[in-house]
């Protein structure tokens, strides 16, 4: 049923719809308008037979959906940012023990300084803590990764993050087709354990393993994302005879095949690039883009077949580690280890600096021309930088860097000492 | 369950882990021996009958005490309890009222009529001379052990001077005489008013295959007194056996002195005074401290009026007139004389300066040594130097009382049975001493001990009803739970419950307790919280 | 709580008694108790901490006839029980971190809420470490919310599992890892100390209670009361650890006892926030008693005595007793 709706009140939605036993959660921005209209679903009787725990931190959160999970309850909770952080922690515990959580990322930028706006950096902290992770590009996405990320899951014993863009999909207005219940149960079956806290037949989890076990324990955790990578498609394709929409996958490839510069990235921005890749292969430009879903388990075959005829690859990505570049693009390598193929970053849209057409056709057009230094910061205001640079340079307490950036853009009084 | 690898595992797994490796010491039970036990000369393993009696038990306490001794009713009221001299539980609070429980338990079988079974018939027949604790105690035990006795006696009454010593006050007849027939129950044969003077002649004429001797010292001592003019002065032990044979009480005056410092002087004091003499006056040479007596029963003399007056010696007597001479304790602890002199008036004197042995029939026995102080020498196992003659009690080197003599009779007949098979008694081997400071008694409960009640003075002074009553069940019960199970495990659950190993195994109740050495690391928290000290840390030897 | 049995010869003061009825008497002397925490487990010689989960455990088992879930978290109890591939546990337990052990019960209660299982009870279980310090938050949340859970500090007075540093339990005076008494300092500071037991009531939670290894009876008397309401409930439970503290393993019991007698260690239960019963001193003893054994407190006692610390730990037991009222008709 095609719905205009709020990103975050369809992904509320659709996990009412998964029918979790249990939700817990913490608010931060941009998450809270899902785990409030959750509150509210639960509260109606809209969820079914659900607990929905308001914890004191984003640490608790996953830490009750940890115990619920390992009781063989269908767990769930969302955060963001500096909430990802306060409970990493768990988030590595809870792909340690093998369970299947569904989390939602709003995801948003990490301080100090502190901001609320989008981009990847929460989630790419924590890209290898064992959980899956899925991209949402729209609502649509959004909406239907996560029901597939709860099959996925349970069928392999791994928790899963669906991440979408803070703000630009979670407070984004748009027209969702909202799945009905009965084609979420048949897709959805109820949740069975491998493993399980019952007294009938009691067991100990999260034994303590020594350096005899450990390598094993962790490439069991390896071979369930390697089995993930086969799962994902499978899931994807039972997911459009249900609901007749093809979503999910591990890569989406869009006008790629032929292209001589593919565009790789993940999220929301993969919109904006498909407009420009539309505009400028008008222009002549041979251009292809390739939306990365799964970035972890990283599907590195599927993404060097569809870069296969690439002559040029261009990342772009939300997220950036210091002295180094990108983090998506490391990967992204490795997907094409052993050819030549030129592979640029884009580090576009920190703190959520709006990712123009404009902008992106001017370093996209560089790139083409093997112009482009890598990496690049998209828009970045060198005077700003040069200034600050030389203004440091001469006194050691030079001030807070933030501040004395925004009083040199003029946006607040008088100009820094 | 198909759980993930290593992170998930099967209960109780780790019982594959045997931490008994870790050891350096084990713990092991033990029973030690309780002060008690250790004490008593009767031989009684006091704590293991306090134990059926802690539980309400009381026929099970009452037939594991008579084990040893077979007339608890009496030793309930006449022993002088070196026990509970010994007992740890005074280190704590008072000590426990152990003759008071065993007195309850043996008026419990005389008046439930419990009864000891005669063991198998052997065809031995052993002779017993004298009817007194100790020869009782030997016929006892030789019948249990299935052997024929009998026993002669000079008397006309069993009993030897728990009858012609003890007073009634102390020891009602009903009470002697219902243990005695219990004892006489088990076949025993009693000849009364029969004395034996030749044994060998008696053993070889009976067709007796030993013989055991306990006739006691009854010889009253004598002392010289100068007398211009004797007054009337009788002997304590005559005294006190006329009480129980002569028809009328004997005539002592409103005055009498008693000269002596042991329990005879002490009851024929008592005794004079309940024959209504106004003052009973006991002269002694020594110290109050230094008096045989023993502390109750000079404490009960006093209560009664009994007058005491020490470091004093008899020196002249003139009709009803004693001059007497103060006495000093010398540096050595001996009484001398001070030269000093003083009169008293009295009607009656009262000799009570002991008792020798009449050694005159055994001395023409061959073999039979005569020690330096007129008793008869045994070997550790009682017998004299003529073969198959065994003796104790009074008439033996030892401390003369009931319990000793009753001691002597069960170790006699426990070797006259090993004689009697041609074999050497085998000892039991000795423990431990369980002392008070193997003990950790913060888990005893605090509890002051049970007063027996007392009948009241007017009628201690004038009748020779019984002084002391007896407990009833729930204070018996109550004293008995006083015992602190001296080194011997008493099933408090302590080493099963406080081992963090769990590596103490409960076997059930009446069956203790076991160590499972596959996990016991040898912490040693057992052995230091078992209240009665009956586990100990050996070093480990793997 | 413990009504104490005054019956001869040792009453309910030690584990079990034949003379007792056998409701009188504890589960620990139970032929067939559960031995929760079985053998196997690579806990030190003498662990205060493991004798005090078997209590717990088993009686909260006995209690719900086996139909517990535990969950623990990191520490010595933790490691020394689950060290791939065994396992001393004889119930569905799980271990997830240092300090979120309050917060993965609530998980669990609430899934078992949401699946029907009220008849299983949760219970979670931790060191002072991990629940007085870093899992403070998580279980202040779990009391706040009055979640369905038991939680149960085992208070060794330090991070052991790490090798002895300091907690916001240690004493003051006291020896650790990180307070060192060298210098001028004598061991761990004289703070405020952190009396987890009046903060869980602070919450008015239905049900708080102090413990200790020493008094089994009253230990599982306030277990077998907690499991028996609904809410959120606390008990603290003293376990000496003759690692950290430097004491001889078989002091273990002694120790906590002398605890208790000298006033340092209250123990009390709180129903609705209001504290409701204390257990009384025996038989009170000055705090030297209880230092003396102990190597953590070593340097107060030697090269010279250190009267003015000592007299500041008396103070602390003073003003226990006087504020608990742990001198009662039979202390
Ligand atoms: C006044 C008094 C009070 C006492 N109070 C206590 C007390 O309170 N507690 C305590 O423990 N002890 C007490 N004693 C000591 C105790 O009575 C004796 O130690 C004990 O009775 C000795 O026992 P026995 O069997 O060796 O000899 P006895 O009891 O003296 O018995 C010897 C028996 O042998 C018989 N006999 C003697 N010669 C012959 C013979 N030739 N042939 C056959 N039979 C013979 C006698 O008739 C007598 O029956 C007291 C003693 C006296 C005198
Ligand atoms: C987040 C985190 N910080 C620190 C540790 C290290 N650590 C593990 S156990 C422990 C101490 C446990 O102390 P406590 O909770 O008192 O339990 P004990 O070992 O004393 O029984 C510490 C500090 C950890 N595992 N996790
Ligand atoms: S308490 Fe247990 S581990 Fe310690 S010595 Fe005794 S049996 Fe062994
Ligand atoms: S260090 Fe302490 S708490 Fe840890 S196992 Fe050893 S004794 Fe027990
Ligand atoms: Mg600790």
């Amino acid at each position: 049923m095609l719905k205009q709706i709020e990103g975050s009140f369809a992904v509320a939605e659709a996990i009412a719809l998964c029918r979790p036993e249990v939700i817990c959660a913490y608010p931060i921005t941009p998450q809270t308008h899902i785990v409030e209209r959750l509150s509210e679903l639960v509260r109606t009787g809209d969820v079914g037979n659900c607990q929905y725990i308001n914890v004191e931190s984003e640490f608790a959160a996953l830490s009750v959906a940890i115990g619920a999970s390992a009781a063989g309850a269908r767990a769930y909770t969302a955060t963001s940012s500096q909430g990802l952080l306060f409970m990493a922690e768990a988030v590595y515990n809870a792909s340690g023990l093998g369970l299947p959580i569904v989390m939602t990322i709003g995801n948003r930028a990490i301080g100090a300084p502190i901001n609320i706006w989008n981009d990847h950096s929460d989630s790419m902290a924590l890209r290898d803590a064992g959980w899956i992770q899925l991209y949402a590009e729209t609502n649509q996405d959004a909406v239907d990764l996560h029901i597939q990320a709860f099959r996925l899951a349970e069928q392999l014993s791994v928790p899963v993050m669906v991440c979408e863009d803070g703000f630009i999909l979670t407070h984004a207005c748009e027209q969702v087709d909202m799945p009905d219940s009965e084609q979420v149960d048949s897709y959805l079956p109820p949740f069975e354990p491998v493993q399980v806290l019952d007294p009938a037949e009691p067991i100990t989890m999260g034994a303590m393993v020594g350096p005899e076990a450990f390598t094993e324990v962790r490439y069991l955790a390896h071979h369930k994302h390697l089995r993930a990578i086969e799962v994902i498609p499978e899931l994807s394709t039972e997911f459009e005879h249900i609901f007749g929409r093809n979503t999910g996958g591990l890569i989406e490839p869009y006008r790629s095949e032929d292209a001589e510069t593919v565009i790789v990235a993940l999220g929301s921005v993969v919109g904006t690039i498909k407009d420009v890749v539309d505009e400028m292969r008008d222009e002549g430009v041979s251009l292809g883009a390739v939306k990365v879903v799964s970035f972890r388990p990283f599907p590195l075959l599927a993404l060097r077949e569809a870069l296969q005829n690439a002559k040029r690859v261009i990342v772009v990505e939300k997220c950036l580690a210091d002295g180094l570049g990108g983090i998506v693009v490391g990967s992204v390598r490795m997907s094409l280890r052993g050819t030549s193929t030129p592979v640029y970053t884009i580090i576009a849209g920190l703190g959520g600096r709006a990712i123009t057409k404009k902008s992106l056709r001017r370093a996209f057009n560089e790139a083409v021309a093997d112009r482009l230094e890598d990496p690049h910061f998209l828009d970045l205001d060198w005077k700003v930088i040069d200034h600050e640079l030389a203004r440091s340079q001469e006194k050691r307490r030079s001030g807070p860097i933030a501040e004395n950036i925004l009083r040199e853009l003029g946006l607040v009084g008088g100009k820094p000492v | 369950m198909q759980k993930p690898f290593a992170i998930a595992l099967d209960v109780g797994t780790s019982l594959a882990n045997l931490t008994g490796s870790w050891r350096t010491e084990r713990p092991v039970y033990v029973d030690l021996l309780p002060p008690c036990n250790h004490a008593c000369p009767a031989g009684e393993n006091i704590q293991a009958w306090l134990y059926h009696a802690e539980e309400g038990d009381y026929e099970s306490a009452w037939r594991k005490l008579m084990e040893s001794n077979p007339l608890p009713a009496v030793h309930g009221r006449v022993c002088y309890r070196p026990c509970e001299t010994a007992c740890n539980r005074g280190q704590l609070d008072q000590t426990v009222s152990i003759h008071a429980i065993e007195r309850f338990l043996g008026d419990e079988a005389l008046k439930r009529g419990w009864t000891i079974e005669p063991g198998a018939p052997t065809g031995k027949h052993v002779l017993v001379i004298g009817a007194g604790p100790s020869g009782l105690s030997a016929a006892y035990h030789l019948r249990r052990l299935g052997h024929e006795v009998t026993v002669h006696d000079a008397g006309p009454l069993a009993g030897g001077m728990m009858r012609f010593g003890i007073p009634k006050y102390r020891l009602p007849r009903d009470i002697l005489d219902g243990e005695i027939a219990r004892i006489v129950g088990m076949g025993v044969t009693v000849k009364l008013d029969s004395p034996v003077t030749d044994i060998p002649e008696q053993m070889k004429k009976g067709g007796f295959d030993a013989a055991f001797v306990a006739v006691g010292a009854h010889l009253a001592k004598r002392t010289d007194i100068p007398a211009r003019e004797a007054g009337k002065i009788v002997d304590a032990v005559s005294l006190l056996r006329g009480m129980e044979t002569g028809a009328e009480p004997p005539k002592l005056g409103r005055r009498v002195v008693i000269y002596g410092g042991g329990n005879t002087a002490l009851d024929a004091a008592r005794t004079a005074k309940r024959l209504g003499a106004s003052e009973a006056l006991v002269v002694y040479r020594r110290t109050q401290e230094q008096m045989p007596a023993h502390d109750v029963e000079l404490e009960e003399a006093l209560d009664e009026g009994v007058i005491l007056h020490w470091l004093r010696t008899i020196k002249q007597i003139d009709g009803t007139t004693f001059t007497v001479e103060k006495m000093k304790i010398d540096e050595n602890g001996w009484p001398q004389p001070t030269g000093e002199y003083e009169e008293l008036e009295a009607d009656t004197l009262i000799l009570a300066l002991g008792q020798s042995v009449d050694t005159s029939f055994m001395k023409t026995i061959p073999g039979v040594e005569i020690a330096d102080d007129g008793v008869i020498d045994v070997d550790e196992t009682m017998m004299t130097g003529y073969r198959g003659l065994f003796a104790g009690g009074d008439m033996v080197p030892a401390e003369r009382t009931v319990t000793v003599a009753v001691g002597h009779g069960k170790k006699a007949a426990l070797n006259i049975d090993a004689y009697l098979r041609g074999e050497q008694r085998e000892l039991p081997e000795k423990h431990p001493a369980a002392d008070f400071e193997r003990l950790n008694t913060w888990y005893y409960t605090d509890a002051d001990k049970t007063v027996q009640p007392t009948l009241d003075l007017i009628r201690r002074r004038t009748t020779f009803d019984e002084i002391h009553g007896g407990l009833d069940e729930t204070n018996a019960l109550f004293e008995a739970r006083r015992c602190l199970s001296c080194g011997n495990c008493f099933e408090c659950d302590n080493c099963y419950g406080f081992c963090p190993d769990n590596a103490v195994i409960k076997l059930g109740p009446g069956r203790r307790f076991e160590f499972n050495y596959d996990f016991c690391k040898g912490c040693g928290l057992c052995a230091a919280e078992c209240p009665c000290g009956a586990i100990v840390m050996e070093p480990e030897t793997f | 709580m413990s009504q104490r049995i005054k019956f001869y010869q040792t009453g309910t003061l030690t584990v079990g008694n034949r003379l007792l009825d056998a409701k009188d008497r504890t589960v620990q002397a139970t032929l067939d108790r559960g031995n929760s925490l079985t053998s196997g487990h690579r806990a030190c010689q003498g662990c205060g901490e493991a004798l005090g989960a078997r209590y717990v455990v088993d009686a909260a088992m006995r209690w719900a006839d086996n139909r517990v879930v535990a969950v623990n978290a990191t520490g010595c109890l933790e490691v020394f029980s689950t060290p791939y591939p065994e396992s001393s546990w004889q119930v569905p337990w799980i271990h997830s971190l240092f300090g979120n052990a309050p917060a993965v019960a609530t998980g669990v209660r609430a899934a078992l809420r949401a699946k029907g299982r009220t008849d299983v009870k949760v219970l979670a279980q931790g060191g002072d470490g991990g629940t007085v310090d870093i899992g403070f938050g998580c279980l202040s949340g779990m009391f706040e919310r009055n979640d369905d859970v038991l939680y149960v500090c085992y208070d060794n007075e330090a991070y052991m599992n790490t090798g002895v540093q300091r907690s916001s339990r240690t004493p003051p005076a006291a020896r650790t890892a990180t307070t060192p008494p060298v210098g001028n300092s004598s061991g761990n500071v004289f703070g405020q100390g952190k009396n987890a037991a009046l903060i869980a009531m602070a919450h008015n939670i239905p049900y708080v209670a102090t413990a200790s290894v020493a008094d089994l009876h009253d230990l599982e008397e306030k277990v077998t009361k907690a499991m028996g309401i609904d809410g959120a409930r606390y008990i603290h439970v003293h376990v000496p650890c003759p690692l950290g503290w430097g004491s001889p393993p078989h002091d273990t019991i002694r120790l906590a006892r002398l605890a208790v007698e000298t006033g340092l260690f209250a123990l009390f239960e709180a129903e609705d926030g209001e504290v409701s019963d204390v257990t009384h001193i025996r038989r009170r003893l000055p705090v030297e008693e209880y230092l003396k054994p102990q190597r953590r407190f070593a340097h107060l006692f030697r090269p010279q005595t250190d009267a003015d610390a000592i007299g500041q730990i008396q103070s602390i037991a003073d003003r226990n007793i006087e504020k608990f009222g742990l001198i009662g008709r039979n202390g």
